[in-house]
Formats: C-alpha cells, sequence, structure tokens
C-alpha cells in the first residue's frame, strides 16, 4: 500500500498535468441540474466538435458551481490560460464557442460570463471574474470550495485540493483531542435543529455501547442524506460535486467516536448522487482511506449506502433507523436518544451530510479558523437553496448572520414583480414577510420570528403567490407524509387540510382562522416528532404575516394572486392588450377569440384557468377579477386594483 | 431542455444476489426486485418471505409505508410530476393537471391502454429549473402547461 504522501505526490502531479498542460480543458457542469438543463447534449456536441476537427482537449464533467439559472455552464482553459466560463450554452453556442477558442484562440469577452484567473487576466482579456458576478461575491465558499472545480469521480482531484489532509491529522491526535478541535469550532448542526455537534459525538464517544458486540462494532455513523424537504437540494449538490469531503467528515466521526461501520442514507430520488457515492467508496478502499488498518493506523472503518424508499419522515433521526433496520420508517419517542441507543439498539452518530461535509475543513484547519465566519453563536458558513421567483437561482453558502435582504437582492438580484415572502426552513417552517428582510440569518433569529433555519431551503415567493395556498400545499405534503403513528398529526394535518379546502374554495368563515390555530397549537404541544410538531408552523406564520390575505378569501371570496381556482375569473384588460395573438395561440381550450392587432376577449365560461395566457403575456394584460357573484362595487372597473 | 441519462446500474441478474438473508435487508431488497421487474408481485414477496423468514404482512406493511414501491405493472412511459416547493410556486400543480386533462389519468394511475402512468413526487431537487416534469427518466426544466402538451405529442 502506497504512504498517503505517495498518494498525494501522484494526485497533485495529475492535476498540474490537468491544470498547467499543454493541451486545452473543457469543463462542464454535470450535475443533475446542469443536466436538466441540457449538458448532456452539450457533452455530445463538444465531442463530436472535437473529432470532427482533430482537436485534442481534456473534457471534465464537474459538479454544481452555485448559479443555477447560469446552467448548462461550460468553461474553456487554453494552455498557459486561466479557465473562461460560458453560460446557457446551447449545442449552437457550444459550437462556435469551442470554434473560436480552440481553433482562433479568440475568447469572446462578449459572450464569456467570467474567468478563474487573477485580476491581471481581468484587464488583459476584458472578462469580469466569475467570483466576482454579484451572485458570487458576497458568498463565502468553504463548504462548496470544491464543487464545480474538481472532478467529483476522481479521487485525485479531491487529494490535489487538499482532501483527507484532514483526516490525516486526526489519525494523529486522540478522538478526545478530535472532539476538542470541533468544540473549539462551534459548529452546530447542518440539519436545522442546531444542536451543538461535539456535544452529540461527546455523548456518543462516551456511551459504553453494548458489551454483547465484538468491541469495534458496537457503535454505529450515520450520515443522513434524506434530503427530503421539497425545495432543498444542498445535499444532492454538495454529494453530486464533492462526494469525498462527506465520507472523509464520516470517517473522521467514526475515529472520533470509535465506530467501526458507516452508513449513508441516501434519497432515493438522487440516483446520480449514489453512483458518484459507490464510486467515491471503491476508490477509498482502493487507496487504503477505508477498511482495515486505514493508512497503517489501528483504525478500521467501513461505509455502506442505503438508499431511502421516498418517506419524508426518514430524515427524522428515529424513523431513519427504523428504516435502516428494514421496518416502516416510524419515528418513536426521544429519550432515548440515538446517541445512546440507536440502530440496533447501540450507540449511534446522525450528523446531516452537511455537518459532515464541514468537519473535514474544520480539521484541517482548526476549530479557531472556523470562528472567523458567522457571529460567535452561530459559526461558520451555511449552504443554502435559493429558488423560487428570485432571478438568480441556484445554491449559495454564506456565513451565518447574513440579512435575508442581502440574500435576496444581492446575491439573488431581487424579484421580477414585488417581493411578498420568503419561506425558510422547508415545509415545517415558515413565511417570512418583508418586514422581516433585516433579519440576519440564524438560528435564534428564524426561531424567534417564527420560522425555522431548517436544512436551508429559501423559497422565494412574489405578489403572484397566494399565501393561503401556500399553507394548504405545505399542509397538504404533511398530511401526505404524516406516518399515522400520533393522533395530533394524523388528525391535525387532517383539519388544518379541510379548513384550508373550505377557505380555498370560497365557503370560509371567520372563526376558521380560530380553528387553525387551536388545531396549530395542538399539534406543536402534543405531537411524536418534530414533523408533527412544526407541521403548522407554515399557518402559523402565515397567519401571523398575512392574515389580511386569508381575511380576503373569507370576506371579499377574492384570491387577488389569482391561484385559488374558485375565488376569480380571468378577463383581458382592454387598455393592456397590444392584440399580438401570443395568448390565443397558447390557449386551448378556445376560451380567447381576437384578431391580430385588436383588443383580445376571453370567455369566461371556457376558461380553463391553466395560467397559460398569463405566462406568455408580455404586457401582464390577463388579470384575475373577483367573481361577480361575490364581487364588491368598485372591483370589476379596477378602482381597486 | 435537457436529458438526465443515469448509467444502468440494474444488474441482469437474479435480485437476490448479493443479499445474504438477514431482516434488515428488505428495503435493499425490495428495491432490487423493483428494478429487475418494474414492480413487486405476489409472487415476489412469497419469494422475499421464505428468503428472509418473515411474514408476508411484514413485508407488505413495510413496502406499502414506502411510495417508491408500486404492486401494479406500470405503463410503458412514467411521467413523474414534481410538486416541491420551487415547483408548486413556479406552476407544478397546473402541469399535473395538464397531464391529466391531457391524458385522462389521476396520478398514481395508468391509463387504459398501458401507455402512461402518472405519479406527483414531493421533490425532483432540481428547484433552481422549476417546474420540472420527468418522463422516463428525462427531466424537463422550465416548464409551462404550453410547451408539457409539445412534451406530451412527442411521446404519443
Amino acid at each position: 500500500m502506497n504512504s498517503f504522501k505517495d498518494l498525494r505526490d501522484a494526485a497533485f502531479s495529475r492535476w498540474e498535468a490537468l491544470v498547467n498542460g499543454d493541451i486545452p480543458v473543457i469543463y462542464l457542469g454535470a450535475a443533475t441540474c446542469g443536466r436538466a438543463a441540457g449538458a448532456l447534449d452539450i457533452l455530445q456536441t463538444i465531442q463530436a466538435f472535437l473529432e470532427e476537427r482533430h482537436i485534442q482537449a481534456r473534457i471534465v464533467q464537474v459538479g454544481c458551481i452555485g448559479p443555477c439559472y447560469l446552467e448548462p455552464l461550460m468553461d474553456v482553459a487554453l494552455p498557459g490560460r486561466p479557465r473562461v466560463s460560458y453560460a446557457n450554452v446551447t449545442p449552437e453556442k457550444a459550437r462556435k464557442i469551442l470554434a473560436s477558442t480552440l481553433v482562433e484562440g479568440d475568447l469572446l469577452p462578449k459572450m464569456a460570463r467570467g474567468h478563474f484567473g487573477d485580476d491581471a487576466f481581468t484587464i488583459q482579456a476584458g472578462i469580469p471574474r466569475f467570483f466576482d458576478l454579484p451572485m458570487l461575491k458576497p458568498q463565502v465558499r468553504v463548504i462548496l470550495r470544491n464543487c464545480g472545480l474538481i472532478d467529483p469521480e476522481e479521487i485525485d482531484h479531491y487529494l490535489a485540493k487538499d482532501g483527507y489532509l484532514g483526516f490525516m491529522k486526526v489519525l494523529s491526535m486522540t478522538p478526545e483531542q478530535v472532539i476538542a478541535e470541533l468544540k473549539d469550532s462551534r459548529l452546530r448542526g447542518r440539519g436545522g435543529a442546531g444542536f451543538l455537534t461535539y456535544k452529540k459525538w461527546e455523548i456518543c464517544r462516551a456511551a459504553s455501547g453494548d458489551p454483547r458486540y465484538l468491541k469495534g462494532d458496537s457503535k454505529f455513523i450515520i450520515c443522513n442524506a434524506d434530503e427530503g424537504d421539497p425545495g432543498a437540494f444542498m445535499n444532492r449538490a454538495l454529494i453530486e460535486s464533492d462526494p469525498h469531503a462527506v465520507l472523509e467528515g464520516m470517517l473522521i466521526g467514526g475515529y472520533a467516536i470509535g465506530a467501526r461501520r458507516g452508513f449513508i442514507y441516501v434519497r432515493a430520488e438522487y440516483p446520480l448522487a449514489v453512483i458518484r457515492l459507490k464510486k467515491a467508496i471503491q476508490q477509498m478502499y482502493a487507496y487504503g482511506l477505508l477498511g482495515e488498518n486505514i493508512q497503517g493506523s489501528v483504525f478500521d472503518f467501513d461505509i455502506a449506502i442505503q438508499e431511502g424508499a421516498g418517506a419524508f419522515v426518514c430524515g427524522e433521526e428515529t424513523a431513519l433507523i427504523a428504516s435502516l433496520e428494514g421496518q416502516r420508517g416510524m419515528p418513536r419517542p426521544r429519550p432515548p436518544y440515538p446517541a445512546d441507543n440507536g440502530l440496533y439498539g447501540r450507540p449511534t452518530l446522525i450528523n446531516n451530510t452537511e455537518t459532515f461535509g464541514t468537519i473535514p475543513h474544520i480539521m484541517r484547519n482548526g476549530g479557531e479558523w472556523f470562528q472567523q465566519f458567522g457571529t460567535p453563536e452561530n459559526t461558520g458558513t451555511k449552504t443554502f437553496s435559493l429558488v423560487g421567483k428570485v432571478r438568480h437561482t441556484g445554491l449559495i453558502e454564506v456565513p451565518l448572520g447574513m440579512t435575508l435582504r442581502k440574500i435576496i437582492y444581492e446575491i439573488g438580484g431581487g424579484t421580477k414583480k414585488p417581493f411578498k415572502a420568503v419561506q425558510t426552513g422547508g415545509p415545517l417552517g415558515g413565511c417570512l414577510s418583508a418586514d422581516q428582510l433585516d433579519v440576519p440569518i440564524n438560528y435564534e433569529s428564524m426561531r424567534a420570528n417564527g420560522s425555522i433555519m431548517g436544512s436551508g431551503g429559501l423559497i422565494v415567493m412574489d405578489e403572484d403567490t397566494c399565501m393561503v395556498g401556500m399553507a394548504r400545499y405545505f399542509i397538504g405534503f404533511a398530511q401526505r407524509e404524516s406516518c399515522g403513528n400520533c393522533t395530533p398529526c394524523r388528525v391535525g394535518t387532517r383539519i388544518l387540510m379541510d379548513t384550508l379546502d373550505k377557505i380555498v374554495s370560497g365557503s370560509g368563515e371567520p372563526e376558521d382562522l380560530e380553528i387553525l390555530l387551536r388545531a396549530a397549537d395542538t399539534m406543536n404541544k402534543t405531537a411524536l416528532c418534530g414533523l408533527g410538531q412544526a407541521a403548522s408552523n407554515p399557518v402559523t406564520s402565515s397567519l401571523r404575516y398575512f392574515r389580511s390575505e386569508y381575511e380576503a378569501h373569507i370576506s371579499e371570496k377574492f384570491c387577488r394572486p389569482a391561484e385559488c381556482k374558485d375565488l376569480f375569473e380571468y378577463h383581458i384588460l382592454a387598455e393592456r392588450c397590444s392584440g399580438c395573438g401570443l395568448c390565443l395561440e397558447v390557449c386551448n381550450t378556445g376560451a380567447i377569440q381576437g384578431i391580430w392587432k385588436e383588443v383580445h376577449t376571453l370567455d369566461v365560461s371556457k376558461c380553463s384557468k391553466c395560467r397559460s395566457c398569463v405566462g406568455v403575456c408580455a404586457r401582464n394584460a390577463i388579470t384575475g377579477f373577483p367573481l361577480p357573484s361575490f364581487s364588491l362595487p368598485g372591483i370589476l372597473d379596477g378602482a381597486s386594483l | 431542455m435537457g436529458e438526465v441519462l443515469f448509467q444502468n446500474n440494474v444488474e441482469q441478474s437474479l435480485p437476490f444476489e448479493g443479499f445474504s438473508g438477514k431482516p434488515e435487508e428488505l428495503i435493499p431488497l425490495l428495491q432490487s426486485f423493483q428494478k429487475t421487474y418494474g414492480y413487486i408481485t405476489e409472487e415476489n414477496v412469497r419469494q422475499i418471505a421464505h428468503f428472509l423468514k418473515v411474514s408476508e404482512s411484514h413485508i407488505y406493511g413495510v413496502a406499502s409505508f414506502y411510495s417508491q414501491f408500486h404492486f401494479k405493472k406500470p405503463g410503458d412511459n412514467t411521467i413523474r410530476v414534481c410538486l416541491g416547493t420551487a415547483c408548486h410556486v413556479q406552476g407544478g400543480e397546473y402541469l399535473s393537471q395538464e397531464i391529466q386533462k391531457t391524458l385522462g389519468l389521476a396520478p398514481g394511475e395508468t391509463t387504459p391502454d398501458r401507455r402512461f402512468d402518472l405519479h406527483e413526487v414531493a421533490c425532483l431537487g432540481c428547484c433552481a429549473l422549476a417546474a420540472v416534469v420527468e418522463i422516463n427518466g428525462k427531466i424537463y426544466s422550465k416548464m409551462t402547461p404550453d410547451k408539457l402538451r409539445d412534451v406530451l405529442k412527442e411521446h404519443e
């Protein structure tokens, strides 16, 4: 077996040969999001182009660099020059870029989005630095430092970027020293609850385990990659772009608590992540980073992958353990906590994917180094998936304590239509309104404002989103995903859903709001697990900040954002319509009639409210109005709009 | 609009291969059967029960808990509409309604000619490109009901 130094040296020379070699390198963002945007078509185009022109170039498929709205991203690095990135590439555009750059040596500064070199190159080439783009500049990349820059299927790339250095350092420390280092960092669990990570590790370390089992196999490590929050994809992106970082974190965890085996529980909806983890684990065995006597030490460790089977509640740690044991994924009351009594009744350390992904950096650079990011009580950086109605959607990483305003307006580039709300913490979190935009993001402030940090989904909504409909959406999700084990959650979600159904269909009554709040309170106080306790958060938070919208649904029977189908009808505003005919083209029910260049009309009785026409109208001429039977004087003529 | 093609990691061997018969292997085993046959048959359940030495009712209990497992033969084309939060905000439900109307089936159902089946799923993890629809593993991003009609025509 080669020593770690030999492996690292070899990895360095391979990396050097790639980035400072004499053949051009083409980097392509090919994580799931890149692929959904068409990266694999681009890959075929690149391959065909190189073959046709007999050009020698290396193609490297990298992971997700973050700004998904720019996908597919193709970068070209000519020998002796830095990587230059081109965004929203289509096969035709790719051919043009390749022909100019590879054949003529022209970097097309007008098409280029950014480069990865130094400031001198910015002036020389007339291209900005990629990391100076408005979306990237305010970010601090610790966890995502390799994402989009290395080939996630090459362990050598990870090693060349100081990978496994943290683990090698840990091997020379005692487990207690490792936990002390973690304590120094004040890292808090990135799954959302914000429990200090070192405490979990300490309890697991101290737990004696079951004496009936062999010394090494009496404890377990589990990495929770069952990222069930709809609207969040940080863990998927991290695993697809830098799987070794997560695995190194598990290795360090195993050493610190004295476990012999680790499991990584991945969502079944993430097939590419599973493939990349499998490859990464094979490479670790080949390099002597897993198995027996790792790198000549007395430490043995194995990691197995378990695919989830599509149950949101399995993100809850006790449900996840039940699922790993081959049972129905139902949570059980805690205590005992898994740190004492977990998988097969033995002490088990469960951490979120992002927590494990952060550990190697803490170990390599020290706990104190980690404190420089964020605030004293909320140290470090956190990844978020910034999605919804913002201009720049994607995966971001910021120091804790940054305000929502900075994230949404500077990084996200703001919204096209006026901002209305942001949902934080996933389906169990809450909606915050424009008044809370200056709240710094940290575990305490989020909770104080009626939401939670959660795993890190940020879904931005504009005035076209109905908050009652949104609450109903989340409750529908919680109801479907409730395991049915405890009554408050099973019946509570039903009460909430029925009441919200009543409101959105136009038969809501003023006392329904009281019913919602009472059911929410009961669930919050009595449900068995986190899902049931927090399931009502979207209702309580939207009632707290958007009560008037509920009241409009109940008293005026009107859904102003035109989402609740029973509470509005579409009309074309004559003064805005230019007669372009786009709406006529997309309408498949024949509701829209009109002649080119003349004002079009919409027949309410034929309209299915599919919103296709609203999406294509550039002049916002198609607008929702209250139904005539409910209408109040003055609304139809636009006076109150 | 692009294509997500994953490597075919379905081994064309017996679904029991690589399993030792421990009860905790139930979920991976069900996944292996579903990968091989497309769904779980009554016969499969009997085989697994025999192999793991657990009752059939236990297997049904576990399998029916997870939304991944199906007991009915799927159609030729599988459509999965993402109803994650980002897709909801960008109109995912309108996409589902469009499919239901065009193909005349409800979520979880298969068309009588066995050409399509429709599933509503919680999140496909492509939130930044919402709203998305997945047809036979291929993800169509930034969909609208209008664009979706053209995509459905391609598969008819």
